[in-house]
């Protein structure tokens, strides 16, 4: 019997999907220690590194991204399959398609906050359409809307401001070193 | 960092802060307003004996078997005012003002219901 070796090559896009990913994991295991007023509301700050994919490098590799996030944190989590892992995933890619809508705003016009808020709004509705038609089949769940609607605004603007800054920062760090290396920096270098 | 952050955000993103903002403060208006009573029921005898607004005070006096039992309506509330029956209950209860509350006065089989959008529960079953 011949034992048959399989090589799987990482391209530089598997490589960058993965460090991104890494990020945006320890971010969301971060943010579990922090103590919460209300299940569902939280800063989602693993989105950061969601919304600098998108800009930088697009759609297709911040939905990768945003989705090995919530698969890795929820197993990391102890989660998995629990319903908060239904309601994060649900977000997850109700903020992804408004994302996807999002990123032909002009960008003139609209940058990392528009999307930001845009998507957390996205991630707020989906998660209570999932709630109510599966966790708790009552209209009641939607007296808390106004309060997911308020932390999708706070949480969303402040996330977009930070994503908003480190891109800059990229920027200026990719016009400095560009010459020497060649090829742009990485968001996590 | 920390200067010129206003920078970061593009005038189509003060926009969405602003749209986002007033959807909280509508989804704040019409989900928690949504107690407010805007009509009473009266029934005797287990049929409807009248309907009304809370939009201006009137009095309704409602035959049973014992006798009158007098519905009070002021903007916004409604009460029984007196009633024939032994023990007062409905009476006792005072002014009723959110929706979905209920006052009975069982011996002369009179009712009174705020009614209203987003009965969130009746105050004889919550």
């Amino acid at each position: 019997m011949t034992r048959s070796v399989i090589e799987l090559i990482p391209t530089a896009e598997d490589s960058r999907i993965a460090r991104h990913a890494a990020a945006a994991i320890a971010l969301t295991l971060v943010e579990a220690v922090i103590p919460l007023p209300l299940p569902g509301v939280k800063p989602g700050l693993a989105n950061i590194v969601t919304l600098i994919v998108l800009t930088r490098w697009g759609w297709r590799e911040a939905v990768w991204v945003a989705l090995l996030r919530v698969f890795a944190a929820n197993l990391l989590l102890g989660q998995f399959l629990a319903p908060g892992f239904f309601l994060g995933l649900a977000g997850a890619l109700a903020s992804l398609g408004m994302l996807g809508a999002a990123q032909y705003l002009p960008s003139r016009w609209f940058g990392p906050v528009s999307h930001s808020i845009l998507a957390a709004f996205a991630h707020i509705g989906a998660q209570l359409l999932v709630a109510r038609w599966w966790l708790v089949p009552h209209d009641g769940v939607f007296y808390l809307a106004p309060v997911f609607a308020g932390a999708a605004v706070v949480f969303g603007l402040v996330n977009g401001l930070v994503a908003a800054a480190l891109l800059r920062e990229l920027r200026q760090q990719e016009a400095g070193e560009g010459e020497m290396r060649g090829k742009p920096a990485l968001p996590t270098d | 960092m920390g200067a010129g952050w206003r920078e970061l955000l593009r005038p189509g993103d003060w926009a969405v802060v602003a749209l986002g903002a007033a959807l909280c403060i509508y989804a704040g208006m019409g989900l928690w307003t949504a107690g407010a009573p805007d009509g009473v029921i009266v029934r005797a005898g287990g049929k409807v004996f009248a309907e009304a607004d809370l939009a201006a005070a009137r009095r309704i006096e409602v035959p049973g078997p014992l006798g009158l039992t007098l519905i009070e309506i002021e903007p916004g509330r409604a009460r029984v005012a007196s009633d024939p029956g032994p023990r007062q209950y409905c009476v006792r209860q005072g002014w009723l003002d959110r929706a979905g509350a209920v006052a009975i006065c069982a011996p002369n089989e009179v009712s009174l219901v705020l009614t209203g959008r987003g009965n969130d529960y009746d105050s004889l079953g919550y």
